[in-house]
């Protein structure tokens, strides 16, 4: 009898152990360009994913994560619609997270709208993205969101005309748009909006015809890598700096490029939501984190979308203790605040986008030699200025 | 006048680089036929030879420069042996295929060896910054661009039209069964054009890194830009090419001073006048188009 007893025992443990062993890992799937020309965008948000799993474990809400990640090399809206449903039918993923490009985000919204999978776009920067679902939550930027407040910036600097130059595709138009409606409310003066073919690779004609028009500071904005290489190196050798043309930019000097860039952008001022160099223990602990799981990545405005990205997937967890509440999940993440190693943010509940500092920061050198985003202004709590209608 | 310097400037050294980039694929495409796709890979493997021999072997750029670009010659005689060889008469859209695929191959393989991100040439100070011409100042580099371009267009022109390999290059450009026949050595002559082809496009490509950034995809993003060149120019004519380069850089350069607006489509607009004009480029001959 005793034996029985203790075998029944025993085969009650068993069957518990196996059925906590057996509780289906919380599925997340990453749609990102994890090789191709865009790559790098893939490369940032893994490491980063890496860093925060190590930062903050492999659970939430006391069940494991799996991390299902499926690779889409460019903006291909009918590529990213079968992702998303593939993710979501064959995988059973209950979030998803990623998507570099607009268009992207726009051909999957249909799909996670109806299957209610709380959506965490790390990157696409469209304001009107988040308006196609409501189970979309972006931990990126708008144009509009970084431009406003370089605008605000420059006019209290006491620039008063400047040239705007823009690369000629989508985002440039929305941040010449955003820059120069800011610029002007505030008295400033735009002599000229230039906009330059995407495929542009001499910019020097371009410059030449800025430092003819004589304003007092040119802003730019330009697709990160070769673009704005061309024409930070044109600004400097067609030495506008010297004639008192300041230049002011976005995400123009990137930390992946800067070193490619060298000293040309040197003296650069520019608005921006991330430097890998901003000063706080968050930060920090990011960057040392990042170093140990990747030790060719770079703390940047990549990686950081996609550590955040990371944190709100997991608040997402934890408050729906990992069960299926797409709904639920959805009320955690509206107004949620957190620390981030970019400073204090958090997700505004009406349009679900993140509201974050925007600092001001300028090109410097530190005391190895290595060029970094020094910042030296912030402006507090910024929204996306890009809504049609902040109801 | 100011502006008119400024354009024949600006755009003469964006001339320069394009016809020292592409003046070995005219060459080869004349002599042997083949349309190299891959061509541009030639320009990135030196750029990034260059920048790799710099960043972690410390060398000074002279010593880079020369090294990277014997080092590109080098390597595509056995690329050309192996495997452009074997496409020689054969239909262009094999030729455009294999060469496709090679140009594939080179991406691959620089994104494998050093990531997605893109890359510089450091340049010394004496080749970098402002310089002074008096009406206006320019990017020093761009001076030393149009002074090595011009010497090696006259270089290359004294090279085909004087030296004996040169006279045995034209001739099969010419005519190769003949040549052949007159005891030419065409294998060997065809090695050693591509070679010299695949060394200027690296040389090209370095010297334009300062414009066209080396970036893995290279090969495949200014393909057109490349063949632009030579087809307005005409298939296998070293004049024809820098005619070419000359007209596309400086009418591309001068509408961006006057028209920005226009400036992505006028480099388009003249190379359809041109070819409607003449169909076989500019100097090419009737028979080659």
């Amino acid at each position: 009898m005793k034996t029985c007893k203790r075998l029944a025992a025993l085969a009650g443990v068993l069957l518990f152990g196996c059925a906590v062993a057996r509780a289906e890992p919380v599925k997340v799937g990453i749609i990102g360009p994890f090789s191709g020309p865009f790559s790098s965008f893939g490369e940032g948000w893994k490491a980063a994913i890496d860093a925060y799993q190590k930062l903050h474990g492999k659970t939430a809400g006391g069940q494991d994560i799996e991390l299902i990640f499926r690779d889409l090399t460019g903006p291909n809206p009918s590529e990213a619609k079968a992702l998303a449903q593939e993710l979501i039918i064959k995988n059973k993923v209950q979030y998803i997270g990623g998507v570099v490009f607009t268009p992207n985000a726009f051909a999957i919204a249909p799909v996670v709208e109806e299957a209610k999978i709380p959506t965490v776009i790390f990157n696409a920067a469209t304001s009107s993205v988040l308006e196609k679902s409501k189970y979309f939550v972006r931990t990126s930027y708008t144009l509009p969101q970084i431009t406003v407040p370089i605008a605000r910036f420059m006019l209290d600097e006491g620039v008063r005309s400047v040239v705007t130059m823009v690369s000629d595709y989508a985002p440039g138009a929305d941040a010449e748009a955003s820059f120069v409606k800011t610029f002007e409310a505030g008295g400033g003066k735009v002599i000229e909006k230039v906009r330059v073919p995407l495929k542009t690779t001499d910019f020097g004609p371009f410059l030449q015809r800025v430092k003819g028009s004589a304003p007092q500071a040119l802003f730019i904005f330009f697709p990160g890598g070769p673009p704005s290489y061309g024409v930070i190196k044109a600004y400097k050798d067609n030495d506008l700096r010297s004639t008192g043309i300041r230049l002011f930019g976005t995400s123009e000097a990137d930390e992946k490029d800067l070193p490619a860039i060298g000293d040309a952008a040197l003296g650069l001022e520019s608005g921006m939501f991330y430097s890998g160099a901003h000063d706080s223990a968050s930060n920090s602990e990011f960057v040392a984190a990042l170093k140990a799981v990747a030790p060719a990545a770079v703390a940047n405005a990549t990686a950081l979308e996609g550590f955040d990205g990371m944190a709100a997937i997991y608040h997402m967890i934890e408050a729906t203790k990992g069960q299926r509440d797409p709904d639920a999940a959805m009320a955690a993440i509206r107004g949620f605040a957190w620390e981030s190693p970019r400073g204090p943010v958090r997700i505004d509940p009406e349009s679900r986008h993140i509201v974050q500092n925007v600092y001001i920061r300028k090109v410097e050198k530190d005391a190895d030699g290595k060029l970094f985003h020094k910042e030296f202004k912030t402006y507090e709590q910024q929204p996306d200025f890009g809504r049609a209608d902040p109801k | 006048m100011t502006l008119f310097a400024s354009i024949l400037i600006d755009g003469m050294a964006y001339a320069m680089i394009l016809f020292m980039i592409t003046v070995g694929l005219s060459i080869t495409l004349g002599l042997m036929h083949v349309v190299n796709m891959a061509h541009g890979a030639f320009a990135m493997l030196g750029g990034f030879a260059a920048v790799e021999l710099m960043s972690r072997l410390g060398l000074r750029f002279e010593p880079a420069l020369v090294i990277a670009v014997l080092a590109t010659a080098l390597v595509s005689v056995p690329i050309e042996r192996v495997v452009i060889s074997r496409i020689y008469g054969r239909p262009e859209l094999d030729q455009a295929l294999l060469t496709i695929g090679l140009a594939f191959v080179a991406i691959a393989l620089v994104n494998l060896w050093l990531g997605a991100s893109f890359s510089s040439i450091d340049l010394p100070a004496r080749l970098s910054g402002p310089v002074d011409l008096g009406f206006r100042s320019f990017p020093r580099h761009r001076v030393a661009v149009i002074v090595l371009g011009c010497a090696i267009s006259v270089a290359l022109w004294l090279f085909i039209g004087r030296s004996r390999f040169g006279i045995r290059l034209r001739a099969a450009v010419d005519n190769p069964g003949i040549a052949e026949s007159v005891g030419i050595n065409t294998t060997l002559l065809y090695s050693m054009t591509f070679a010299i082809g695949a060394g200027l496009a690296a040389l090209g490509g370095i010297a334009g890194a300062e414009l066209l950034p080396m970036e893995a995809n290279y090969p495949i993003k200014y393909m057109v830009l490349f063949l632009a060149v030579v087809a307005v120019g005409g298939q296998g004519t070293l004049f024809g090419t820098f005619l070419a380069a000359l007209l596309l850089g400086v009418v591309d350069t001068a509408s961006k001073y006057l028209l920005p607006d226009l400036a992505s489509i006028s480099f388009y607009l003249t190379m359809l006048v041109a070819l409607a004009l003449r169909p076989q480029g500019l100097l090419g001959r009737k028979d080659a188009a």
